[in-house]
């Protein structure tokens, strides 16, 4: 096997130890990458949520008030939209659909159970994993282009008055279904235990890579030995 | 202590001089933004109405000379662009403007000039109170008028979005939505909206809601006598009625006053919108985030056995392969 084919690893990750068995998922500037987009999605659920229903009106005390909460909240989501996409391009190769990812997704019912014997063996991402990163992009790409065309103190007259109607409710139900795929996404990572860990020290363990994504450990290995045998 | 003043009846009459207090109290409050449970007024304000005769108008800007002076705006000075709309639109610091409309008039072969006095219509069913997400920055007092509280607002324009008349404005500076208020302050001390009393053919005319519907039944009936078939008022039902009606010369076609809607309504969009989608996006939200915590609390956690860390470190050992050599 080649070591330059990458199918299912970036060619940041590497098997830090081998006894016990830690592997490194996420370096430095992806964890800072993903963390810097977290923060922004909290700010723009807690200041959108506000403007979404009045019960929530108070969370602009949060921002120093209405009108700067109506003036912060575009603009960190423009912070996170640029930020997404440094996510993007970091991420979108390994989150391309396999055909793995039909049989684990038939499996759903395994998955839920915890058992991930009945399960095939994955790459660096899940199905579910997947349809947060795809979902993710989708629903910000949308909330970006509508966002602007409800920007009032930038945009005004970007879009006619019509069109800013649809805009505003897409913005509003994109809202929503990210924030469903936000609780999937944070639940998902507290649920599978040792998950955490890889966005906070890069690292997981290797009973971790090997439980949910073997693929992806197997590959690792086998670049490792490519290189010894240098 | 002073004397509440009266509500005012008209326009035309002077207003009294001794100092009262004003007659549009917080209480008076039948609608407000953002907020479901406004308190039932204890008392019942007459339904006023501002009645615009288009026939009458001259296009003299009289009504927007006043309504700047009134209200202290200072629109900026534009350039002439070879039409007689002065400022060419609405603007923050422009509540009124007079739209001018060139008409043949394919019956007659007549040349009409239509000249509407645009400006926020005061409807009974409003759109940007609707549509605003900040409690209190847009009221409705029981007298049918409709206020911003620029203090309340954020200028996140969503009342731009409610309105179905295309009114409203965002200050660039000030951050705030602004529109013609039927002079609230006025009306609250007893005197008519400026535009009505700056108007020198009575064109516009204000006092209550009944009056001004009488006025203009009386107006319209002169204009059909005049050979004006179509002549009639425009209250439009759709948004419960207004609190600024028109006659018109040819009330079967309101767009041809500079795109009067014809039936304007709030879109279902922004019904949908500040209706069902608000409600079960919460619920939605709300559900899915109390299931994940107690599935999180409850539910047995999907953790990685002594057994697993140890088939990776022979994986690992193997670069790979598994125990008979090949690859899964």
């Amino acid at each position: 096997m080649s070591k330059d084919k990458l199918v299912y690893s970036a060619r940041g990750d590497v098997i830090e130890a081998k006894k016990p068995v830690v592997v490194n998922r996420y370096r430095g500037f992806t964890r800072a990458n993903h963390w810097l987009t977290a923060g922004c999605m909290v700010v723009l659920i807690l200041s959108g949520f506000a403007f979404f229903h009045p019960a929530l009106y108070g969370l602009t005390g949060l921002f120093g008030g209405g009108q700067t909460t109506r003036w912060l909240h575009p603009i960190v989501g423009v912070v996170l939209a640029v930020s997404f996409l440094g996510l993007f391009l970091q991420m979108w190769k390994l989150n391309l659909p396999r055909r793995e990812d039909v049989e684990w997704s038939r499996n759903i019912g395994d998955v839920l159970k915890g058992n991930e014997e009945n399960l095939p063996e994955l790459g660096k991402y899940n199905a579910g994993q997947k349809l947060v990163f795809w979902g993710m992009t989708v629903l910000i790409v949308t909330m970006a282009v509508t966002g602007v065309m409800i920007w009032e103190e930038y945009f005004p007259g970007l879009v006619s008055i019509p069109a800013r109607r649809v805009a505003v409710v897409i913005h509003a139900l994109a809202a929503v279904g990210s924030v469903l795929i936000l609780i999937l996404h944070v639940y998902a990572a507290f649920w599978t235990r040792g998950t955490l860990r890889a966005m906070t020290r890069g690292t997981v363990t290797g009973g971790w890579a090997f439980r949910h994504h073997r693929k992806w450990l197997r590959e690792l290995a086998g670049r490792e030995d490519g290189r010894k045998a240098e | 202590m002073k004397d509440l003043a009266p509500e005012p009846t008209t326009a035309q009459a002077n207003p009294p001089v001794q100092p009262m207090e004003s007659n549009l109290l917080p209480s008076d409050v039948v609608r407000v933004s953002a907020t479901s449970n406004v308190p039932q007024p204890e008392r019942q304000l007459t339904k006023v109405a501002k009645l615009i005769d288009v026939s009458k108008c001259i296009g003299c800007k009289a009504c927007q000379a006043a309504c700047v002076e009134w209200n202290d705006t200072h629109p900026a000075l534009e350039e002439n662009v070879g039409v007689y709309d002065n400022p060419h639109d609405l603007t923050p610091e422009m509540f009124t403007l007079m739209r001018f409309t060139e008409y043949e008039n394919p019956q007659t072969g007549d040349f009409e000039w239509l000249i509407r006095k645009d400006g926020c219509m005061h409807c009974e069913d409003p759109g940007c109170l609707k549509a605003c997400p900040a409690p209190g920055a847009i009221v409705q007092y029981s007298n049918g008028i409709v206020d911003f509280i620029s203090d309340n607002c954020i200028g996140c324009g969503y009342c731009v979005q409610g309105c179905p008349f295309d009114i409203p404005r965002i200050h660039k500076t000030a951050h705030v939505s602004k529109k013609c208020t039927l002079c609230s302050d006025r009306v609250a001390v007893g005197q008519g909206p400026a535009c009505a009393k700056a108007c020198p053919t009575e064109c516009i005319s204000f006092g209550t809601k009944e009056d001004m519907i009488a006025k203009a039944e009386g107006r319209i009936e002169d204009l059909k006598s005049r050979g004006y078939d179509n002549a009639g008022l425009y209250d439009p039902q759709g948004v419960g009625g207004t609190h600024v009606m028109y006659v018109l010369h040819h009330a079967d076609q309101p767009s041809l006053y500079a795109g009067l809607p014809d039936d304007p309504q709030i879109s279902p969009l922004v019904q949908g919108w500040k209706g069902p989608a608000k409600t079960a996006g919460m619920a939605v939200a709300g559900l899915a985030a109390a299931g994940a915590v107690l599935h999180g609390l409850l539910a047995r956690p999907n953790e990685v056995s002594e057994h697993e860390e140890q088939e990776a470190e022979v994986l690992v050992d193997q670069g790979g392969r598994d125990n008979d050599g090949g690859q899964a």
